[in-house]
């Protein structure tokens, strides 16, 4: 019923033990090795809440199944910064007013994260799209593409500066 | 213009902000690492995991329950039904009618009717399996006319009928000349707070009493209702608020609250409970469903003189707050416009349908959407342009509601008009300038081309009352302490998302002048906040901790003019100092305080209201917000699909004490609105539910949010401790029917119901 | 129940054949929601995500061949999305960002939803569906590989290992109508491919499976210039209304039969013009 396997978790090898082998990896990060900063509400991908990155790719840790990562790197919102400072995303997140009930927040700066890495000046459209896998049900989405949008201003100046 | 337009960040950002700043969330380094705790963080060592056997059917007899498989189940540590409730089997807001667990019979589809306890949530959900209720299936009443008409047979001991009040006011016998009438109706909305229901319940040794982490609207009422299912004394349960994942009305309720705690109580182990999606689509209360029929009459110049109305909110199985929704609608018919006589006929009925209470607008996003829908049809009946029909009945202080209440609250409701019609519309033609199919009707699935859609525009203005109702003695207490130049607050109020944790901060800072503010725990050790609800915490708990403070500056005066030889009401607070307004003293509060420790606690009661009368007449609400909103949408009229462009609003808000947080209330209360006109409702088939996930109940995404415009109005509400009005509520509820509103501009269709499916534009 | 994840397509096949029953999973996407919500349980689950052969296409000039593994955030992008723009297309409406990185067209065509979002596609492609085993391979078309909802003839031990589909040589596209913008199940969908000359069309969750219409695939065939890219309103309405007629669509709670009858038919209209431009 249950089996020790390791888990690449923010640099880290972890060992996940007395697991029931079909636990999502959403349920392994929380409940196994304490990592609450994912988030679930749904657990059939449709919020994005518990958005991580798994071999580079932004997912739903609801829908991988935690036995079947072993070995892949993954990244969560504990590990996207250094710890005790935030970063840039998370930073203007809390600046603009991006946060209200915080349940989404996590989901969405991984999000950003991922968008800005890959397109590091977004149309608004683009960000719309780009987010629109992370539901947010308190702020109506407005301040968090201002949020998105001062991080790529910001980073677009910081290039320009150096 | 308006005094404060759209741009959150034009006021100082600066940390750590006084009144009127748009100062930063306290807790929001935490929830954008993620360490913040939201219930269904919590843990502690040696828990168990509890769940919930459900009922499968919409109204059934329990036959027989057989516990006995679950109980073989290994790891299983406790499985309960109403058998084991030691205290009072039922609970519910307003009357306790809902059982904790289902006994004799079950009266919707997702009624709780056994728990259990155990090592693993897959073990929990076996050992549900292995549970056998034997049920006789019962008709069920899911049409509320039945419950009306009393042809149905009660469902409940308490009959089918929760409340039926009449408004009768002015001249009777008005008619015409200009009459026009339509039936409206709304479907079930559902709150979907992102943070699931979730709770730990950790007993006292010996099972003496019990500590329990949730998230809730209210504290101190789910305590009052939890000691009294256990059969504990009030102090022996203690409520410590977990992380809120959003409220908007759900939570108001008991939902697991009581189960977590018996679980705990029988196992004398920590318990954690967490819903999923799907059970907490059945497990907390809803938006009602509503039928209104509405007929205006007005002169000729579509000057309003009668309103008639007759409201079914279909309340579902138990009565949580459907009297006060059923209040709360039929005293909002007539909208913010004059108008001196009216017939109102309002029922909350009992159904087999899911439960309804709370949701933010409560009882008035429905009355909104039928009075708005008739004021454009009076405007073209009179051949009137919508904001002129609406400028011409608008309410002002002073006007008198259907009710006989005078409206003491500023109440600039012209004023909202004329500027919501000054604010900017869509700069993009239709399909935006680049012409992507993505931005059209239909989104990603690339449906229509920019000939295939037309544009409309829609307009609706709202009035909400604000705090609760019906000589409720509502109040909120703060507590806070001084010493060393920090002022430590304590309250109860549960901070759900909404930020009065930073609202707290930004009184404390400017009444106190200081600059370091402690928050401390959320928790029952202190008296009640309130609900979190009606749009009332920064009234309320905004005025307690307000009050609060001034006793504490008080006696930091008294010492400061002792200590100086002054007199103590000519000093003031001016920054961080103490200074003499007639002398040189300056000093600051750090310094002027060492060594001093203050505490004061404060209670702020608002003006008591009174009962509606047998004709609906009384004094029955505290004070009143109003909006104004303009929806600008593309349709596509042959696929019956709308895409929301732009939603403009102007906002009563006597003052914003932080415009970013306001901001934040007004795009957020938008969102919920648009999300009611174009795409939310819980769908029920005799009263089976087929849409409980968010695969098919559809939240607006990124890419169905509009931009939003925003204007507000700051004339400060006198009654008001802070001048502030709570700004939550009105967003919501005049959004949804401009919304409607503007399809109907684009497509020419008389569009009655809410969500507008494409169905009802295509056919 | 164990978990098994190969590294190479012989052990996935190796593990298969041992376990012929075992449950595949690949992105996750559609099984873990079951497994989530407590409606499947399963002993055996080989993992197949990280089997190489799967994640590669390989493209000839006329023929492009998917590996099953290969995510819908790929075929959303070039250079697949320039070979097969109506899969390309399909593939951005695919739930969320985070579901295009891990479901994979082999799990579409594995779970064989009528609503699955690149399966009209493929039926329109003619796709060919490559089954392999321990002991052998087969190739079966898309019409013959979908028996219903979430029936194939996949058999016990058989993997899906690619799909195989011409690369564009004339318009594609693809129309999908849902309730929301974005994020949303099919309540009617259409592909449309103009190849070598012929128009091709077929639909989504308007049926058990995911149907041709041969009637209006003839008469657009026949009428439309393929030079100039003319094609009548008359024929198109005619079209539109042969594939709403073929059309065999359900109520359920997300929509109506007759609307989704009625939405299918002005989707393949719409579609037509969009590759026909001039009347």
């Amino acid at each position: 019923m249950s089996e020790i396997y390791s888990l690449y978790v923010n640099g880290v090898r972890r060992d996940v033990r007395d697991a029931w082998v079909g636990e999502s990896l959403l349920f392994v990060l929380r409940e196994r090795l304490g990592l609450m900063g994912s988030k679930g509400a749904c657990e059939q991908g449709e919020c994005g809440s518990c958005s991580v990155m798994v071999d580079g790719e932004l997912v739903c840790s609801c829908l991988v199944l935690a036995a079947g990562a072993v070995g892949q790197p993954i990244v969560t919102i504990e590990g996207i910064a250094p710890e005790g400072a935030p970063s840039d995303v998370q930073q203007a997140f809390v600046t603009a007013g991006a946060v209200q009930c915080g349940f989404c927040t996590p989901g969405l700066i991984m999000a950003t994260h991922a968008l800005l890495e890959r397109s590091p000046d977004p149309t608004e459209f683009e960000i719309r799209e780009e987010l629109s896998g992370n539901i947010c049900r308190c702020t109506g989405y407005g301040r968090i593409i201002d949020a998105v949008q001062r991080v790529a201003v910001a980073r677009r100046a910081d290039g320009d500066a150096s | 213009m308006t005094d404060t337009l759209v741009t959150p960040t034009t006021r100082s950002n600066t940390q750590p902000g006084r009144l009127g700043d748009s100062a930063l969330r306290p807790d929001g380094v935490a929830k954008v690492q993620g360490t913040f705790q939201f219930s269904g963080d919590v843990s502690a060592d040696g828990f168990l995991w509890g769940a919930t056997l459900r009922s499968p059917h919409p109204y059934a007899r329990i036959v027989r329950i057989d516990l006995s498989g679950a109980w073989r189940v290994a790891g299983v540590e406790s499985v309960i039904t109403a058998a084991d409730v030691p205290g009072k089997a039922t609970y519910g807001l307003i009357s306790q009618d809902q059982p904790v667990f289902a006994s004799e019979y079950v009266r919707f589809v997702g009624e709780p009717v056994a728990a259990v306890a155990a090592d693993h949530p897959d073990v929990c959900r076996r050992a549900l399996e292995a549970i056998v209720v034997e049920y006789e299936v019962l008709e069920p009443l899911v049409e509320p006319s039945l419950a009306v008409d009393g042809s149905f047979p009660p469902i409940h001991p308490d009959g089918n009928v929760i409340r039926h009040q009449r408004i009768v006011r002015g001249d009777q016998s008005i008619e015409g000349p200009i009459v026009v009438e339509g039936t409206y109706e709304l479907g079930m909305q559902d709150q979907a707070f992102l943070g699931l229901e979730a709770a730990l319940a950790v007993p006292d040794p010996g099972g003496a009493g019990v500590e329990l982490h949730i998230a809730t609207q209210w504290l101190h009422e789910d305590r009052k209702q939890i000691a009294a299912c256990l059969g504990l004394a009030e102090d022996e349960v203690r409520l410590v608020l977990g992380g809120v994942g959003g409220a908007f009305g759900a939570r108001e309720d008991i939902s697991l609250q009581v189960h977590t705690c018996l679980l705990a109580l029988r196992t004398l182990r920590p318990v954690r409970m967490a819903y999923s999606r799907h059970e907490s689509f059945l497990g907390h209360v809803h938006r009602h469903p509503c039928r209104i029929t509405m007929r205006h009459h007005a002169d000729h110049d579509g000057r309003l003189l009668r309103v008639e109305a007759t409201f079914v909110f279909d309340g579902g199985a138990y009565a949580s707050t459907s009297s006060a929704v059923l209040i709360n609608g039929i005293t909002h018919a007539q909208g913010p416009y004059r108008c001196d006589s009216a017939t109102v006929d309002g029922w909350a009925v009992r159904t087999n349908n899911l439960p309804c209470g709370a949701m933010r607008g409560f009882g008035v996003v429905q009355a909104c959407f039928a009075h708005e829908a008739q004021m454009d049809k009076l405007a073209a009946a009179v051949g009137l342009e919508p904001l002129e029909v609406r400028l011409l009945n608008a309410m002002q202080t002073g006007d008198r509601l259907i009710t006989g209440q005078v409206v003491e609250s500023v109440a600039p409701v012209a004023r909202l008009i004329r500027e919501l019609g000054e604010l900017p519309l869509p700069s993009e033609p239709v399909g935006g300038h680049d012409g992507d199919p993505m931005r059209l009707p239909g989104g990603a699935g690339r449906t229509a081309d920019r000939g295939d859609v037309v544009r409309g525009i829609g307009w609706a203005v709202s009035i909400k009352n604000l705090m609760y109702s019906e000589a409720f003695d509502d109040y909120s207490t703060a507590r806070v302490r001084l010493a060393d130049g920090v002022a430590t607050v304590k309250f109860a109020t549960a901070e759900v998302g909404q930020g009065f944790v930073t609202l707290a901060a930004q009184i404390a800072r400017t009444v106190l002048g200081v600059d370091d503010v402690v928050l401390d725990q959320i928790d029952t050790h202190i008296g009640s906040a309130g609900s979190t609800s009606a749009s009332r915490q920064t009234w309320m708990s905004g005025g307690a901790v307000d009050g609060a403070c001034r006793l504490v500056r008080e006696r930091v005066f008294e010492h400061v003019a002792a200590r100086f030889d002054l007199e103590d009401y000519q000093l003031a607070i001016d920054g961080t100092d103490v200074i003499d307004t007639v002398g040189d003293l300056r000093i600051s509060v750090a310094e002027a305080t060492v060594g001093l420790e203050i505490d004061e606690t404060f209670e702020h009661h608002h003006r008591p209201t009174e009962d509606l009368d047998e004709l609906g007449q009384g004094n029955c609400h505290t004070a009143f917000a109003f909006a104004a909103h303009r929806a600008v949408v593309d349709v596509d009229p042959v696929l019956g699909l709308v895409k929301v462009v732009q939603v403009a609003t102007v906002q009563d808000v006597g003052r914003a004490l932080n415009p970013l947080s306001v901001t934040g209330q007004i795009e957020g209360g938008i969102a919920q609105g648009v999300g009611l006109a174009v795409m939310e409702e819980i769908i029920s088939e005799r009263g089976i539910v087929k849409n409980a996930s968010f695969t098919d109940y559809l939240l607006p995404t990124f890419l169905d949010m509009p931009d939003v415009v925003i204007g507000l109005v700051e004339e400060p509400e006198p009654q008001a401790p802070l001048g502030a009005k709570g700004v939550g509520e009105p967003p919501t509820v005049s959004s949804t029917p401009a919304v409607v509103a503007a399809i109907r501009d684009a497509i020419g269709k008389d569009l009655v119901r809410v969500p507008v499916r494409p169905t009802d534009i295509v056919f | 129940m164990s978990v098994f994840v190969p590294t190479s397509l012989d052990d996935a096949l190796a593990a298969l054949a041992e376990s012929p029953d075992a449950t595949v999973l690949a992105g996750g996407t559609d099984l873990m929601v079951e497994f989530n919500g407590g409606h499947r349980r399963a002993d055996h689950v080989v993992v197949v995500n990280r089997v190489p052969e799967l994640r590669t296409w390989q493209h000839d000039g006329a023929r492009l061949r998917l590996g099953a593994g290969v995510t819908y955030a790929e075929i959303e992008r070039e250079p697949i999305a320039a070979w097969v723009p109506a899969l390309a297309q399909a593939a951005r409406t695919v739930g969320s960002p985070q579901i295009r990185h891990a479901a994979t067209i082999g799990g579409n065509v594995g779970t064989c939803s009528p609503a699955g979002d690149g399966l009209p596609v493929l039926a329109a492609l003619d796709a060919e569906i490559e089954l392999v085993a321990a002991d052998g391979l087969r190739t079966v078309r898309f019409a013959d590989f979908m028996l219903g909802p979430k029936r194939t003839v996949r058999r016990p031990g058989e993997l899906i290992s690619a799909i195989t589909v011409p690369v564009a040589d004339g318009y594609q596209g693809y129309s999908k109508v849902g309730v929301r913008n974005a994020m949303v199940i099919a309540t009617a969908s259409v592909a449309i491919a103009v190849q070598h000359g012929r128009v091709a069309n077929a639909h989504g969750s308007v049926g058990p499976t995911n149907l041709r219409c041969p009637e209006a695939e003839a008469l657009a065939t026949s009428r439309a210039d393929m030079g100039t890219g003319h094609l009548s309103a008359e024929v198109i309405a005619e079209c539109s209304e042969l594939v709403r007629a073929a059309s065999r669509p359900i109520d359920d709670h997300r929509s109506s039969a007759a609307y989704r009858r009625h939405a299918v038919g002005v989707l393949a209209g719409r579609q037509l013009r969009r590759a026909f431009p001039h009347e």
